[in-house]
Order: C-alpha cells, then structure tokens, then sequence
C-alpha cells in the first residue's frame, strides 16, 4: 500500500470538507473494497476519510411504509436487524450471506452501492424494491443509480448518507456463489410490491451490471409462481462470460436462481 | 505520522505508526504478539481474523488508525491465567490443526460465531460461518468437529451458571 493520510469525519459535512481539502481523497466505509485495492496498489488515494464514526450515517429505522437504512451500517447489522428481517426478509437474507461474517462486520450497504461491482449483492435488492440513494445533496432513484459496471450516477466526491426502501408484500433473494470468491454468478431479488406488481433485477451475470428482467416481472404478474418462468427467456449475448462461466451457462443459472427466489417468497 | 491508542487484550498499547499500517502490522510489529498470522494479504484466508469490539473482523483489512480507541481481543488474550478457553482446548482434543497456521483465526472465528448464535451449534452452522476462514491441511472436519464439541460445552457451562 502506498501512503496515505488518515481521517476520522465526525459528521457528513466534516467528510465533505476534508475530501474537498485532499488532493486525491477518496471516502473509507468498512474498507472490504477499497483496503484490498490499496493493498494491490490498484488505488493508491493521498487521504482516506473514514465514514464509520458518523452517527448520523448508521442505523435502521422504520419510517412509514418502509425502511430507512444509513450509508455506513453494516451487512451484519442489516442481516440482524429485527425491522429489517419482517418487512424485508429476502433484504436480511441477501445482507446475511455477502462474502464472509468478517467482512459482514466491517462492510457497509454504502460502500457496496457506490463501487457497484457487477457481482455485489445489495444492486440487485435496490433495484428490485424500486428503493431510493440518499446523498449528502440529493436523492436518486434506484433506475437512475446503477450505470453499468462500477459506474454509478454519483458525482466526484458525493457521499451516500442512506438507502430508503419500501417495504414489499413478499422478498426472496436467490444467489449461486462463487464457489471461491462468494460474490454472485448470478443472483435474482423477487420483490412483490403493494400495488401487486412484480420486480426482478439480475445481479452478477449481466454485462452492464445489474438490470431488470421485464420478461419475467410480466410473467410473474399474472401467475406468481415458480413454472411461470418456464419458457422465458434470458438472452445469452448480454451474460457475463469469464473463467467462472459462459454466457449461456449464466442464462441458465438466472432462471434458476429467479425461481428459487420466487418459491422462497412463499 | 498517526499516534494511535488501542485496548489489546486489556492493555493499553499506542504507538506512533504510518496511517497506512494494518491493524494486523500494529499488533504484531508494534504490540509484538505475532499470533495474529498473515496468511493471503488479500482479505481471503481469515488467518488474521481478532475481534474489534467484539466482532470478528479480517486486521489484514482494517488500518489500525480506524482501530484506535477500541478494545481488540488477540488469540494471545483468550487463555486466562494459564487456562486455556474451551474453544483452544477443543482444538486439541479433537486435533482441530496440522500445521497450525490458520488456527489463531480459526479460534477466533470460533469464539465470534459461539458468542453470537450461543450453543450447541450443528455442523452446517458451523461449516457456512467458517466462509472466511481457509485451512490448507485438515480438510475441515476436525476444525468442526472441535468447535461443534466447545459450543456444546459453552451452551452448558452457561447453563449451569445460570
Ligand atoms: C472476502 C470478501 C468477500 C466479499 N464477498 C462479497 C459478496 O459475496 N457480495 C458482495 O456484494 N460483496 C462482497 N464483498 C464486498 C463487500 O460487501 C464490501 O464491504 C463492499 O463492496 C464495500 O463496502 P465497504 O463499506 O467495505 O466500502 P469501502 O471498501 O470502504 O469503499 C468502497 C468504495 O465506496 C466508496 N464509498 C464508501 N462509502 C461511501 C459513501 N457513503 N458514499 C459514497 N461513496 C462511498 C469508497 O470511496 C470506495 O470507493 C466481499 C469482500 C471481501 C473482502
């Protein structure tokens, strides 16, 4: 790791103002992306400016008709979280099983939005549930957040301050790991919204990141069950295709993962 | 430069260190308990696994300036007075280690996941929290097999003091 110079912001405005004042600062949450690329020295930030002391960035809260999540709250603590786990169960379960308990400690939901690896878990549930990125300025909608892989609508130097999201009828998450890594192959979040609507987003497998599967919400929306699936296709050419697996084989495995969701939706 | 202060295992340590040393570089450099391994350097194997507050966290992956003020628990820290702590013992009862490299952060995965669930804790709870956590020689079964033995005999020790 090349050097760097260590900051504690007490408040979000206090981050704001040292990252300006840094002149190549990059914000620190649980560290889980950014240490490991430093340590490579794939990014080498002359100030790091540590999110995690901020109170007003941590927390679950119920609002009405959904859930208010800050920026810097854990994955353990989302998985764990009592509000979280009734109005949003498929949300506590995908939290529960990013990467390892370790990381789960250390690794925020802010983090993990902002780098939007095209593997992460949190992008798909996001999306899903139609949820809303809050930031130090603005709010976006989860549609105008993600922009293909590690891209997202953020400006140079925008800080998440929380994720708000509507509580839904039923949510399942359904993801096939890495066998090394645990990041997704491929992993779908099933969302049945009040208004009996039906949303899947695809985390893991698609070229440009996460996406909704229109074909399926269709589907779903009229039959909500597993054999709905049955016969829809996902198109092969806009699959991620690596060592880990061919295009078709993510294809596959989206169908697959979209019905254990659905199943586990109850 | 950073003067960072920390509680390891009960002690205050401060030391003045770069701001990009690790939390793992701080204990076993700057406080000398070399127990704490360094296996992957790539936030993988969990062989640097201690607790922060009492949560089990990777200090290859956590700067030692984000650790200042908290209280960390090394594998140097879990025996008392010359006793071992159960989940120790269990390992060597149930030969839980060939080589002994993954074993400081296998213990004290252990310990996190045994404070958190409680006990007895069965095989598949035991083999999905040990995600982070690799072994190069045992094949695991022993490894679980000892932590299966210590959760049942914390859930009962805790029992009995009840
Ligand atoms: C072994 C291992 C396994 C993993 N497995 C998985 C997995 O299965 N699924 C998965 O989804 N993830 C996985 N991860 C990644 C993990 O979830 C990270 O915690 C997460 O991607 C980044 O969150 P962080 O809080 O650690 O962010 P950091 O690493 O601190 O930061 C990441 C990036 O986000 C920026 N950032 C952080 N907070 C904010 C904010 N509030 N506003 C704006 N920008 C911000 C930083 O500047 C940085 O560019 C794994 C990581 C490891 C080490």
């Amino acid at each position: 790791m090349y050097e760097t110079t260590y900051h504690r912001a007490e408040s979000v405005a206090d981050a704001a103002t040292r990252l300006a004042g840094a002149e190549d600062g990059k914000l620190l949450a649980g560290g889980q992306t950014l240490l490991p690329t430093m340590k490579q020295r794939l990014a080498a930030p002359s100030d790091v400016i540590d999110l995690t002391h901020i109170a007003d960035l941590k927390g679950i809260a119920e609002t009405g008709g959904g859930v208010r999540i800050g920026a810097a709250t854990t994955h353990a603590e989302v998985a764990g979280s009592e509000i979280v786990k009734r109005l949003l169960p498929g949300l506590a379960a995908l939290a529960g099983h990013i990467g390892d308990p370790h990381v789960r400690h250390r690794g925020t939901i802010g983090g993990s939005l902002a780098n939007n690896d095209p593997a992460a878990d949190y992008p798909s549930a996001v999306l899903a549930l139609g949820a809303v990125i809050h930031t130090y300025t603005r709010q976006l909608p989860a549609e105008e957040f993600f922009a293909g892989m590690f891209e997202t609508a953020l400006d140079e130097g925008e800080i998440i301050t929380a994720v708000e999201f509507p509580a839904a009828t039923a949510s399942a998450y359904a993801k096939y790991p890495n066998p090394a890594s645990r990041y997704a192959m491929a992993g779908v979040f099933v969302a049945r919204l009040g208004d009996g609507g039906v949303r899947v987003a695809v985390t893991g497998a698609g070229q440009d990141g996460v996406f909704r599967h229109e074909g399926m919400e269709q589907a779903l929306a009229g039959n909500f069950a597993a054999e709905a699936l049955d016969g829809i296709a996902v198109d092969a050419d806009e699959m991620l295709s690596d060592i880990h697996g061919s295009a078709e084989y993510r294809a596959h495995l989206v169908t697959v993962m979209a019905k254990r969701a659905v199943a586990a939706c109850g | 430069m950073a003067d960072v202060t920390m509680t390891v295992n009960g002690k205050t340590v401060s030391k003045t260190v770069e701001d990009r040393t690790l939390l793992v570089q701080f204990l076993r450099e700057g406080a000398g308990l070399t127990g704490t391994h360094v296996g992957c350097d790539t936030s993988q194997c969990g062989a640097c696994v201690v607790h922060v507050d009492g949560k089990a966290v990777k200090s290859c992956t956590m700067l030692a300036a984000q650790a200042a003020g908290s209280e960390v628990t090394t594998i140097e820290g879990l025996a008392s007075g010359g006793e071992l702590h159960p989940v120790q013992a269990a390992f060597r009862e149930h030969h839980g280690l060939q080589c002994g490299f993954c074993t400081p952060g296998m213990i004290m995965a252990a310990v996190d996941m045994i404070n958190r669930l409680g006990g007895p804790l069965d095989e598949a709870t035991i083999r999905a929290e040990l995600e982070g956590n690799i072994c190069r020689c045992t094949g695991y079964h022993n490894i679980v097999k000892a932590i299966a033995a210590a959760s049942a005999e914390m859930a009962g020790v805790r029992t009995a003091a009840e």
